[in-house]
């Protein structure tokens, strides 16, 4: 049962990494939901996982934030917004795809090399965990970097958000995890129901960042 | 039973609730002053009666200090931002709806620092930083103008992913102490986590402190990751800006200094000076250059805020015991002078209509007590004498120097430029031939001539039980 366990747990954390990288190069907003939609249910799926194998069912709580409000709520009132803003068409990326899919896995190998050399001593499945659970962070980052567009950018952020709850779920027996997930909803709730979105829309009729940089306090 | 260590941030929650919910922004206005005073009072009996920590709160020497100048600060703020409100109102750039929404959240704010400073687990510290951010981002974007948006955007992007870093640090943390303490809520616990330090796994706890030094060090405004930290200045309001650059600054610098003493208890682990200190030069030096293209008031001020920030977790950086005395003398002086100067610039955009340097000129003649309070803030932020900057940086130079002189030489270049480019712009505002429209100042003095006169007397005469406090704190920093 270890064995089985242990290579679950390892599937989906890898499989998330492998979603963030597809996440990387979608050039369409429309499919660009998709995937995170597709993200947040693994990362569901692993967080409930990992709330049996570590007998901790605190954390099936975390996995039903996970599926409803990240993998239904928000992709779908993303998907409205950017209807409604209509700009449901074209993603520009700043760097290709090319060189953003070479960096993405220079950050895996990075956190890779990082992680599993300083947790040598720890438990396999936590250190492994926790070198996937960066170079999803890292990748997420990546992502906010290499897009200009608001929506983008916050589908970056989530995504990045999801590598530390995963990396929260993998340490066993971390305490406030629930309170954490419920804490970084709220941010994204925040961003995605709330106030920016709209008054962005509503100021500046796009959500192209750099369309904001012409407002910016000392150039002119 | 309640003791003062709850009431610090139970007075700002209930306020929080009140302030929402009562109509008039007159009377919220001062319920915010009574507030504020109330917890200030509460933090100053902390001295008094010794409340015990428990496994949620902590008081000790170290959040004694950050929580009295918080609270101290916090207090004046809000005296002041009664009658910066009223001008707001009255020339209708706040309608009565967004005041109310600007007192609660000014109380959420408090209520999310001092429960910053007084959380005695990493987790809920996180919790409580990541809670002061979204109430400054939701009050950066309360003037709804292009700028003010833009700002609070990149304060929310940037800020999040510092928060985002820093969680990441704080879970490698636990990671470390997980096998020492056992799982649970115990892993998390600052007093249970610096009694076990030693015997942590070194390599983790590193990584783990690279993490929060990026993370928490976005908040703290450090040279890299210091975007955010303008254009929140220059756009929000001004009370905001005093708030934000005394004390949220600080309160993110709290969070970096117990991380920097649990991996000084370890001996396996690298030092967290070097880094510190790399980075606080990086960010003084930086700044000061930053300085002399400035064409908006507040937007200097917040650079000279990283510069001081820079100054700060440098300080902290070399450590010892004079030096992080001379840190910490530093940060409070920094906190009192800066909301002063800030409480100044407030009013005299007000009077001014805008916050264009070039549009202000001669303001010595046109509004002599604003004019002067901003000099005289301007001479203390520079570090000259006798004012109490002067002693911090005094201290933090000489303590330098007999350790590392190239890096003290490089500290004052950066001090020096930055002088020099606060001269510049202050020559334009506040002396020469009277320049642009001037309205009436409706101003409320006390404030900011009280944090003036703090400073000042701090660096002639410093009460002993005072030098005795912080002689204290700079040892337990180690």
């Amino acid at each position: 049962m270890r064995g089985l366990s242990f290579d679950v747990s390892h599937l989906l954390a890898g499989s998330l990494v492998l979603v963030s990288f597809i996440q990387l190069y979608q050039d369409r907003l429309y499919a660009l939901l998709n995937v995170y939609a597709l993200h947040a249910l693994v990362l569901a799926a692993s967080v409930a996982w990992q709330a049996f194998v570590q007998d901790a069912p605190h954390l099936y709580l975390t996995a039903v934030i996970a599926l409803v409000f990240k993998a239904i709520i928000i992709p779908t009132a993303l998907h409205r917004i950017i209807v409604r803003l209509g700009i449901h068409r074209e993603i520009e990326t700043v760097v290709g795809v090319g060189p953003t899919m070479l960096l993405g896995m220079g950050l895996v190998a990075l956190s890779m090399v990082v992680m599993l050399r300083v947790t040598a001593d720890a438990d396999p499945l936590a250190r492994e965990d926790l070198a996937f659970a960066l170079s999803v962070v890292l990748l997420g980052l990546l992502m906010m970097v290499t897009r200009r567009n608001a929506v983008s950018q916050v589908v970056g952020f989530m995504s990045l958000e999801n590598g530390l709850v995963l990396a929260a779920t993998g340490a066993k027996g971390m305490p406030l995890v629930v309170e954490i997930s419920v804490a970084f909803s709220v941010l994204i709730a925040f961003i995605v129901i709330g106030i920016f979105l709209f008054r962005i829309r509503e100021r500046f009729d796009t959500v192209d960042v750099q369309a904001l940089d012409r407002f910016r306090g000392e150039r002119q | 039973m309640i003791d003062a260590l709850t009431g610090v941030i139970a007075i700002p929650a209930v306020a929080a609730a009140l302030l929402s919910v009562l109509p008039g922004y007159r009377l919220t206005a001062r319920l915010n002053v009574v507030a504020a005073l109330l917890t200030f009072l509460t933090a100053v009996s902390l001295f008094i009666v010794d409340p015990r920590s428990g496994p949620y709160l902590l008081v000790d020497d170290l959040n004694k200090v950050f929580i009295v100048l918080t609270t101290f600060v916090g207090f004046t703020t809000s005296v002041f931002s009664a009658s910066y409100i009223d001008h707001e109102i009255e020339i209708g750039r706040l309608t009565p709806a967004f005041v109310r929404f600007y007192h609660a959240m000014y109380q959420v704010l408090m209520f999310a620092m001092n429960l910053a400073l007084v959380a005695n687990n990493i987790g809920l510290m996180w919790v409580a930083i990541e809670m002061a951010t979204l109430t400054t981002v939701l009050m950066v974007g309360i003037y709804r103008t292009h700028e003010a948006l833009e700002a609070a955007w990149k304060y929310f992007i940037l800020g999040s992913v510092g928060i985002a870093l820093a969680l990441f640090g704080t879970i490698l943390v636990y990671m470390a102490a997980r096998p020492v303490i056992g799982e649970g809520l115990e892993a998390m616990v600052w007093t249970v986590l610096v009694t076990h330090a030693a015997k942590f796994d070194p390599a983790l706890l590193n990584v783990a402190f690279v993490f929060l030094l990026l993370g928490y060090g976005t908040k703290v405004g450090l040279a890299p990751l210091h975007a955010w930290l303008p254009d929140a200045h220059a756009e929000g309001p001004t009370p905001i800006s005093a708030v934000l650059s005394g004390l949220l600054l600080n309160v993110a610098l709290y969070a970096l200094l117990r991380f920097k003493m649990l991996l000084a208890l370890n001996p396996a682990a690298i030092a967290p000076g070097p880094l510190m200190v790399i980075m606080g030069l990086i960010s003084c030096l930086f700044a000061a250059f930053m300085l002399y293209r400035r064409r908006d008031i507040k937007r200097m001020f917040a650079y000279s805020s990283i510069e001081h920030m820079g100054i700060i977790v440098f300080a902290f950086g070399m450590g010892g015991p004079l030096a992080n005395f001379a840190g910490l003398l530093h940060m409070s002086m920094h906190s009192l002078t800066k909301s002063a100067i800030f409480f100044a610039v407030g009013h005299i955009a007000q009077v001014k209509g805008t916050q264009k340097i070039a549009d202000m000129g001669g303001l010595t003649v046109t509004s002599p007590v604003l004019g002067w309070g901003l000099v005289l803030g301007v001479v203390a932020i520079a570090g000259l004498p006798p004012l109490g900057i002067f002693t911090s940086e005094f201290l933090i130079i000489s303590s330098t120097f007999a350790r590392e002189p190239w890096l003290a030489a490089i500290l004052v270049l950066g001090i020096l430029v930055a002088l020099g480019g606060l001269f510049l712009r202050l020559n334009t505002i506040a002396f020469g031939a009277p320049r642009g429209p001037t309205s009436r100042a409706e101003a409320s003095y006390v404030p900011m001539f009280v944090h003036l006169a703090i400073v000042f007397v701090a660096g002639i005469y410093m009460p002993p039980a005072l030098v005795d406090g912080f002689q204290n704190v700079a040892r337990l920093l180690g």
